[in-house]
């Protein structure tokens, strides 16, 4: 008998299901993938086949035109795989279509996170806690300073600075992918019903959402308004467009980013960020070390971010953890 | 301590200068006596408390969380006072009332080496993150909010519709929470007592001459020293020496403190002695000898003996119980001629009048100035009275031309503010040997001032279409464009490659036709050095 555990295999370029030939979210090309979510540094193009939720595989459609190989699967959903692994998928809470991945072999459960919360989300079905051998896990925010905010706490910030400048807009810079819609949905639940303006690089995924049955109510581009028509509204766009030429056309634009990042206050500073709001798509150092504690495994992984931290809890816990050295992961702008 | 708490943070976020000003006015408005006063001297870096450093910070955490943790922690933050502030486990009942600013500073005020340790986690329990950041900040100084003395100072002013210079006179009377002061500034009290104290007066400054041309008859002329003005006063027998924004640098010039010893407000050149220097035994040397006292805290001998401090002065404010500052400038200027040899000449000698026949011989005499320590000339109305501020028409600056010299364009960093989306501040280079055989550029300055908002937008396309290197938010371009930077001298310096650095480069003129080979080589900047 093989020794435990031998079937899954971290390697540099992502997490190696060897019975089955199949990686879970390779950053190189691979024959067969399995893909958590469509964010860049988990999904990429050129696979021979790759199982995603549609959600994800819509993204991964917009963003890489990739349609070949496209497996769709659904939530709860169990495929058999070659060599005797079954996978499913679970809902991961991060962003339209993220899921964990449940891997069963040889009796053996192995559940792979991709990047997860566990606040509510309007775009997408909660986190769902997944008893398991080994926890393969994010650590994005995992020093123990972090602690998002309740996000009606950072959207009250966000309509009152509106409200107080009503000649001026402002600026949220958001994650394309994600937080962006995330950001509209909570303004439209937080009863903000105005038009919202968009950098003209986040429309197609926003239709996408709202494809997917998300609501996110009147959207307008930018680029098809005069300054004076969007004073006083909230206008969207990527980070990266923050401080770019391209916010030259907006009225005395009030510039906000919504990133868990900016807890702290040099971050925020350094991005010339005037509006920090704390809005995270990952969990935070409570939420991951509660759901570590709820899940129980008999050793966590951990993928990517801060494992030092995480690393140095599990110890202080007596809870058996290994890091993973993964090539290719990155802090987003998130 | 929620509202200094929000006008921190606020600060922190705000990068106009304007928007600065009216936050912390609203604040001295709408804040009790005495808060507003202790978080005027917090902002403005007026309060020490000698039990609470950064290691205390440190212990007391260390204490509460894994020390790992908080290290990685404060890795991560860059800044003790708000990693603690993020990382303070709160009480389980949830933070208690919040103390007001001057309830903390009275606390901390008493606290000892060995009370600190369980009084500060008190306070800090009755705070939340916010209120935890202000608390630790407001104890151990260092805000890094943007904020100069200069500015809470103008802040306070426009707070209450009363004279800034009034505020910079009667500030250096007081210690914080400044209570006189409010209660002169918003109550409309008598001001503050200031006959028997050694207090800074606002200088008088001079305009840019620029084509404006004077009769002599009017106006005297005066070299303009390269050091730094300051204001030497000495009352009831105590000396201070203030700097041109207002700040106390008596300790760094000790030897001048000790140098006046009639009461009076005297107007100056503070300036080291370097013999190396036009041939002038005993003159002063130039800018860059003076730079290696600035900002020093503690003075040791050999600096004191090497390079000593002296004042060329140009004007007597106060003298032995007199305000003479409504006297005209002729007037005054005899009184200082008469009070100079009065004085120590180790410590003090007197900014010589320049005689010409008219102003083109004044100019031809500022053009054949030779000595390294002359920044210029200035002219002052014979009639003028020593008012603060700049008044047009009283006091003229004309400086020497600058030095010029062709660079290349090399580097390109994002301004910011409004100039945020701009590469607005450029490195450029001279060439090390000859360009067609092979020579590279060795950056020798920076300079973000001397276009046109027009320009800038030329020069921030041509940045972007050229760009080879991007460091975060530097940019290296293709070597394309030569500028010609005017500069006021060139110092041997170990911080560039090129062992130069200049003194106030800016754009004089951007040479879009020139081909960068011609740019200058180092060789002729070199030569420019002269210290």
């Amino acid at each position: 008998m093989a020794a435990p555990f031998s079937w899954i295999r971290p390697e540099p370029h992502g997490v190696h299901v060897v019975p089955a030939d199949v990686w879970i979210d390779p950053s190189k090309a691979v024959d067969a993938a399995l893909v958590t979510h469509g964010h860049a540094d988990h999904a990429r193009g050129g696979h021979g086949t790759t199982v995603a939720t549609p959600a994800t595989l819509a993204i991964m459609d917009l963003r890489y035109n990739t349609r070949e190989g496209a497996t769709p699967v659904e939530y709860g959903e169990t495929i058999r795989l070659k060599g005797g692994v079954d996978a499913t998928y679970i809902p991961a809470g991060h962003v339209l279509g993220s899921a964990q991945i449940l891997l069963e072999h040889a009796g053996e459960r192995v559940v792979i996170t991709g990047d997860y919360k566990r606040r509510p989300d309007p775009t997408c079905p909660p986190f769902q806690v997944t008893p398991c051998d080994i926890f393969i896990t994010e650590a994005t925010f995992g020093l123990p300073l972090f602690a998002h905010p309740p996000i009606a706490e950072e959207m009250g910030k966000l309509l009152a600075r509106l409200e107080a400048h009503p000649d001026a807009c402002v600026l949220v810079g958001a994650y394309a992918l994600g937080k962006a819609q995330r950001v509209i949905a909570e303004l439209r639940a937080a009863g903000h019903h105005q038009p919202i303006y968009l950098h003209g690089a986040m429309e197609k995924m926003c239709r996408l959402y709202e494809e997917f049955g998300v609501n996110l109510g009147e959207l307008r581009l930018v680029a098809d308004h005069d300054k004076d028509d969007m004073r006083g509204h909230v206008v969207v766009c990527p980070p990266s467009a923050l401080n770019d030429r391209w916010s030259r056309r907006l009225p005395d634009p009030i510039t906000a980013m919504a990133s868990g990042w900016m807890r702290v206050r040099q971050r925020a500073r350094q991005r010339n960020v005037e509006l920090p709001l704390v809005i995270s798509d990952h969990a935070d150092w409570a939420e991951l070390t509660r759901t570590i504690e709820e899940v129980n495994p008999y050793e966590t992984w951990i993928t990517h971010g801060r494992e030092e931290a995480l690393l140095r809890w599990h110890q202080l816990h007596q809870r058996r953890a290994r890091a993973l050295a993964l090539v290719g992961y990155e802090d987003e702008d998130d | 301590m929620e509202e200094f708490a929000a006008l921190l943070d606020a600060l922190i976020y705000t990068r106009s200068r304007n928007e600065k000003l009216r936050l912390i006015a609203e604040y001295l408005r709408e804040t009790p006596d005495p808060d507003r006063g202790w978080a005027l001297a917090a902002l403005t870096d007026g309060l020490d408390f000698k039990a609470v450093k950064s290691s205390t910070i440190r212990n007391l955490l260390k204490e509460r969380v894994d020390p790992v943790l908080w290290s990685l922690s404060r890795d991560f933050v860059g800044d003790t006072a708000e990693t603690a502030a993020l990382l303070w486990p709160e009480p389980l009942g949830g933070v208690g009332t919040p103390p007001t600013v001057s309830e903390a500073v009275d606390a901390l005020g008493v606290m000892t080496r060995a009370s600190v340790m369980t009084e500060l986690p008190r306070l800090l329990d009755r705070l939340d993150s916010a209120g935890r950041y202000a608390l630790l900040k407001l104890a151990t100084g260092g805000m890094r909010v943007g904020v100069s003395g200069r500015l809470a100072k103008v802040a306070f002013a426009q707070a209450f519709d009363v004279p800034v210079d009034d505020v910079e006179e009667y500030w250096h009377a007081l210690e914080p929470p400044y209570a006189d002061l409010f209660a002169w500034g918003a109550d409309g009290a008598d001001p503050p007592e200031t006959e028997n104290l050694p207090l800074f007066r606002p200088f008088m400054l001079a305009h840019p001459l620029e084509e404006t041309v004077v009769d002599l008859a009017d106006y005297a002329a005066e070299w303009k020293w390269d050091g730094i003005r300051v204001q030497l006063v000495h009352v009831a027998g105590e000396t201070r020496l203030y700097s041109r924004s207002g700040d106390d640098i008596s300790a760094t010039f000790p030897e001048m403190v000790n140098a006046l010893e009639l009461p009076a407000v005297l107007d100056g050149e503070l300036l080291v002695r370097g013999v190396h220097q036009g041939g002038e035994q005993g003159g002063a040397a130039s800018f860059n000898a003076l730079q290696q006292r600035l900002g020093r805290k503690t003075v040791s001998k050999k600096m004191l003996t090497d390079s000593p401090a002296f004042v060329r002065l140009y004007d007597v404010l106060m003298l032995e119980g007199k305000d003479l500052r409504g006297l005209p400038w002729n007037e005054r200027r005899e009184r200082l001629e008469k009070l100079v040899p009065r004085l120590p000449d180790s410590h003090f000698d007197i900014s010589q009048l320049v005689e010409a026949r008219d102003f083109d011989h004044l100019g031809q005499i500022r053009e054949g100035a030779r000595n390294d320590a002359i920044e210029g000339l200035m002219l002052k109305r014979r009639d003028s009275l020593y008012v603060p501020g700049r008044k047009t028409g009283l006091w003229y600056k004309w400086k020497r031309d600058p030095l010029l010299v062709d660079c290349v364009l090399m580097y390109a960093q994002r301004g910011s503010g409004k100039r945020s989306s701009f590469y607005s501040d450029y490195t450029f280079g001279c060439w090390d040997g000859d360009p067609d055989k092979g020579a590279e550029l060795l950056p020798v300055g920076k300079a973000y001032s001397g276009f046109t908002d027009a320009e800038l937008k030329k020069l921030d396309k041509l940045v972007r279409q050229t760009t080879l290197n991007r460091f975060g938010p530097v940019r290296e371009v293709e070597r394309t464009l030569v500028f010609e930077v005017a500069f006021d001298s060139v110092h041997a310096s170990k911080r560039h490659k090129s062992g130069l650095a200049m003194r106030f480069p800016r754009i004089h003129r951007i040479r879009w036709d020139k081909p960068v080979h011609e740019a200058d080589r180092i060789d002729a900047l070199q030569a420019l050095v002269r210290d």
